[in-house]
């Protein structure tokens, strides 16, 4: 409204985010017809999909879309618009959602689930939080949706009702909301001194508004208000906790949707508020890039030790979230690109690990590493895709997963912080050694002589979404911009934001990209 | 015609009417309850057209009688107080359109007629308070609505009249202190008249007699508006009441008080010597941010629903007390969006208390469980969205105020403030969601073979329901409210 306006017009935006919303009323009133209200869920994701399938054009020529619907604060509009950026992200939440709409539907009637009306219902209303996440113009839109979010996945996570979902739940709860609160004193301040706080590509706060120390108080309360979501240590604890949610939300919330917000957040702020050159002029570049680096380490020591599939996941997801906030930290174009790709990929990959410890869980009840020995062979789809979804994460070719980390690991090179390199082959190694015995237990030990497994896979409407996305880790690996242009997309956000492509490589030059 | 008695018309139309209500009652049982509600819903649309006129042509003045003043008394309508007549007339309509039932359960069905007419007087004093450009006027304003206000309270159970009764003993000495500033006024510039008072003082400066007369005067309103420590009296008087009745009172009472004191340090009082020299606005700010933290940590620690809500309302009073002592336009802004916008809360909140009531649930947090979501999906709901605005989370209305207390605390540059506004959200959401847990994720405890109540009447249900969904509408209209009633009348910082 008082904003120049620097896209152009479209409702687009505004209806992707309002679609699953809509679906809301109509999954409600044919509660008693799963069915059909699964369908209505079905459909939403299926409109979304397409719409924000229809920004990636306008994405790819680094335009920027959408809409001011009011003023929600003076001289501050609730604003939604597209940017590659969102579209980048949106993209990746909004297609998952379709996988996982059918996932979810074999998970929660294979595992006779209550209150199925109000999951699907707090799952759309999610969805339509993380668009709006991604599709935020300015920090206070992005607060409405933000603290949206955490209001709609709270139902999710206390699913079970049990004394242990409850608790998992106030946890989760307090840390979300408390980052929420710093996010908005943040936001309140950058408001006062800046009069501004709508992103822009290379940030918006001018150099010398703040001093020194308060530009490093005002990034710390930034990255613990998103920081949360992310689950950059030490912030992290609640995810693991929510592990106690059925295994379609761990999926798609707690490896995507939900998590990736604050990732996502924690890339707004450094690219769109603060910018790559103060980022490094004032050192916070650093500051972040400890704390992802340790939380990369830690976090793959940690599930070294777990025994119990979902939290060895959950610790692996806080693990991975920080390489995509440490690309972010190193601010330089190649690792931008690593991040960037990383969203998407540790999505598509993490999806795929999750659908499975929900196939194992609701098919053969076993929930524990230690069980699975010789699963595989009763379920070889399940423990192949498993198989591929771990590689991508080791970061091994031909999986998506080596694409994103060789980005990120040229982006350490290249912003002369070689440390992160060897945080990352570390890493590697260590992902390598938690995954890789999963599989190998799976495959090649007999199975336990009291443990009875059922016979066959689970059902085709949790293992066909399973192959589904382990299919697209790996087409991805090798095309990155094929079937969806995530590659390209971040060229743009990396031009916009750094002002150039990563110089490094070409990457058409070595096959990297087509 | 109208628009020309603008400011006296909602406070006669309350006399009025109230004088009315026993020849009501006689023509038919359920007049006093229609009379009232529409009353108050006229005065509402009375408020809209004031606001309308007043925002474009400037404040209405109106001699009272003729007599001009400083002589006579003079009653003010501009656009502020116009925007509060419209917010009592509002809230207060759906108050008593939801009252009927109660009303005839808690204090008899003889003894309803008594309770409407008490209302309305109660009511023309809040909306006298509101409209009067008068000093001893505000005072006559603020008795009429304070013994209108112990006879409110005060029906039903022998507890309720009892705490009614502290209530009255306390807000008298406040009363008796405010009167006894503004005597000192008198005796210091002879007029009593706001206007007229305030250019003297403007010359005369701070002597220590003004200096007396405004300590007397904030300790007096302090009390009123229940600003901790002086806020002893408001916990039993809301827990005991009958809900209806808190209801009426809990949303309004406090909130009037605050919007005098709002109006007399600002814009009467010699305000650059209140701020520099006495330092009145720290003292106030410090209080609220103290009565902030003090309030939220009883509420956590209360089992009864409606105690939980009162002491909830000395934390929000704690929010305006801050506004009002930041002293810079943010701060007030904040201030008067927070009086609106927590008068809607709380208003709605207590009308859940009162459906809970009606359906026989008791009010005990522990009494709460996953049962009443089914038998009350409504009331649950409203209740919900209310905790979720008390809580502070866009884009209900509590957000908004919370964000303009939040820039007016960095205006000063003051990190206490900010760190005790955020806290203070955070211990919202621990005892709000105690409730939300017990009613939506508890165990469903009712017995099988428990008897089955009538359902709760529609007007009940549409009351709670009206007033939830203007939290939405507060806060997604915050920036038009802001922009067209408050900023207008921001005095000069």
């Amino acid at each position: 409204m008082t904003t120049d306006a620097l896209y152009q017009t479209s409702m687009v935006p505004l209806f992707a985010v309002l679609v699953s919303m809509a679906a809301i009323p109509a999954i409600l009133f044919s509660s008693r017809m799963p069915n059909l209200r699964e369908s209505w869920s079905f459909l939403a994701a299926g409109i979304k999909f397409a719409l924000v399938l229809s920004l990636v054009p306008g994405a790819l020529r680094g335009e920027s879309v959408g809409i001011t619907l009011l003023e929600i604060a003076p001289g501050i509009g609730l604003s939604l618009v597209a940017d590659p950026l969102g579209v980048l992200f949106a993209l990746v939440a909004s297609g998952l959602w379709i996988v996982t709409t059918a996932y979810a539907l074999g998970y929660m009637r294979g595992h006779h689930e209550k209150k199925q009306t109000r999951f699907f219902c707090s799952f759309a209303l999610s969805l339509s939080a993380t668009l709006g996440i991604a599709f935020s113009d300015n920090l206070i839109t992005f607060l409405v949706f933000y603290e949206l979010l955490t209001l709609a996945t709270y139902p999710l996570v206390v699913h079970k009702e049990s004394p242990d979902a409850l608790r998992s739940g106030r946890m989760y709860l307090g840390y979300a909301l408390t980052a929420g609160l710093l996010f908005l004193a943040a936001a309140v301040w950058v408001n006062l001194r800046v009069g501004e706080v709508s992103f822009v590509a290379g940030g918006f706060i001018p150099e010398g508004a703040f001093g020194d120390g308060e530009l490093k108080l005002l990034f710390l309360l930034f990255m613990v208000g998103v920081g949360v979501k992310a689950g950059v240590m030490p912030l992290h604890s609640w995810l693991p906790a929510a592990m106690v949610a059925p295994t379609p939300v761990s999926a798609l919330l707690h490896a995507v949707a939900v998590v990736k917000s604050g990732a996502f957040g924690v890339l707004r702020v450094t690219g769109f508020v603060f910018g790559p050159e103060m980022m490094k002029e004032h050192g916070l570049d650093v500051i972040l890039a400890l704390f992802a680096g340790a939380t990369i380490l830690l976090a793959s020591l940690i599930a070294l030790r777990q025994d119990n599939l979902k939290k060895r996941l959950a610790y692996s997801t806080v693990g991975h979230l920080s390489y995509i906030v440490m690309g972010a930290a190193l601010a330089s174009p190649a690792a931008l690109t690593g991040s960037l790709m990383h969203l998407s990929a540790h999505a598509v990959m993490k999806i795929t690990l999750f659908f499975c410890a929900g196939a194992i869980i609701v098919h053969s009840h076993k929930t524990e590493i230690s069980q699975l020995d010789g699963l595989g062979r009763r379920m070889p789809w399940t423990f192949a895709a498993f198989g591929i979804g771990a590689l991508g994460l080791a970061g091994i070719p031909p999986v998506y997963g080596f694409l994103s980390k060789w980005w990120l690991s040229m982006g350490s090179l290249d912003s002369g912080h070689s440390l992160a390199l060897g945080v990352f082959l570390l890493s590697g190694l260590l992902n390598a050694g938690y995954f890789f015995p999963i599989v190998i237990r799976g495959f090649f030990r007999p199975p336990a002589p009291d443990a009875h497994f059922p016979k066959g896979e689970a059902t085709p409407w949790m293992v066909v979404p399973l192959c589904i996305t382990a299919t697209l880790a790996l087409v991805f690996g090798i095309f990155p911009d094929f079937p969806l242009p995530f590659f390209e997309i971040a060229g743009r956000v990396v031009e916009s934001v750094m002002g150039e492509l990563p110089q490094a490589l070409n990457a058409k030059e070595i096959g990297l990209a087509p | 015609m109208i628009a020309e008695h603008l400011p006296a018309l909602p406070i006669l139309l309350y006399l009025f009417v109230a004088l009315l209500m026993p020849l009501a009652n006689e023509l038919g049982r359920g007049l006093p309850w229609t009379l009232s509600w529409l009353t108050s819903l006229t005065v509402a649309a009375l408020g809209g057209y004031g606001l309308w006129l007043t925002s474009s042509g400037g404040a209405i003045r109106y001699a009272m009688g003729g007599w001009s003043p400083p002589i006579g008394i003079e009653l003010v309508a501009d656009p502020l107080s116009c925007f509060f007549t419209f917010a009592i007339g509002a809230v207060s309509a759906f108050v008593l359109l939801h009252s009927r039932e109660s009303v005839e359960r808690d204090c008899g069905a003889k003894n309803a007629m008594t309770f409407y007419a008490s209302s309305l007087l109660l009511l023309a004093g809040f909306s006298g308070i509101v409209g009067t450009g008068d000093l001893f006027n505000l005072y006559v304003f603020l008795e009429i609505s304070a013994l209108a206000g112990y006879a409110v309270l005060g029906c039903g159970s022998a507890k309720a009249a009892l705490s009614s009764f502290r209530y009255l003993i306390i807000g008298t000495i406040g009363a008796s202190f405010y009167l006894i500033g503004i005597g000192l006024l008198l005796s210091k510039t002879g007029s009593l008249n706001m206007v007229d008072v305030a250019a003297i003082l403007q010359v005369d400066g701070l002597g220590p007699v003004t200096t007396l007369a405004v300590v007397f005067i904030f300790v007096g309103l302090g009390i009123k508006m229940a600003l901790l420590p002086l806020h002893y009296w408001l916990p039993d008087v809301y827990t005991n009441a009958p809900a209806t009745s808190t209801a009426l009172v809990a949303p309004l009472g406090t909130k009037v008080a605050a919007y005098a004191l709002l109006r007399l340090g600002y814009e009467v009082l010699p305000y650059e010597a209140l701020l520099a020299d006495l330092r009145i606005f720290d003292v106030v700010l410090y209080l609220g941010a103290v009565g902030i933290v003090w309030g939220s940590i009883m509420a956590i620690a209360q089992d009864n629903l409606k105690r939980m809500l009162a002491y909830s309302s000395v934390a929000q009073i704690g929010y305006i007390a801050v506004g009002f002592g930041l002293a810079t336009p943010n701060g007030y802004i904040g201030a008067v969006l927070h009086v609106i916008n927590h008068a809607v809360m709380k208003a709605c909140l207590f009308l859940v208390t009162a459906n809970l009531e009606r359906q026989g649930e008791g009010t005990s947090i522990k009494g709460l469980n996953a049962s009443l979501r089914k038998k009350m999906p409504l009331t649950c709901a409203c209740f919900a969205l209310a905790a979720i605005s008390m809580i502070g989370l866009p884009p209900t209305a509590g957000f908004f105020s919370k964000w303009y207390l939040l820039l007016g605390s960095y205006d000063q540059g003051s990190w206490v403030l900010v760190v005790v506004i955020l806290v203070s959200s955070l211990l919202n959401a621990v005892y709000f969601f105690r409730v939300l847990e017990r009613l939506y994720l508890g165990k469903d405890e009712d017995a099988p073979d428990a008897p089955k109540r009538a359902r709760l009447p529609w007007v009940m249900g549409l009351s709670t329901l009206v007033l939830a969904l203007s939290l939405l509408l507060l806060g997604f209209g915050n920036v038009y409210i802001v922009s067209n009633f408050i900023s207008p009348m921001l005095p000069g910082f």
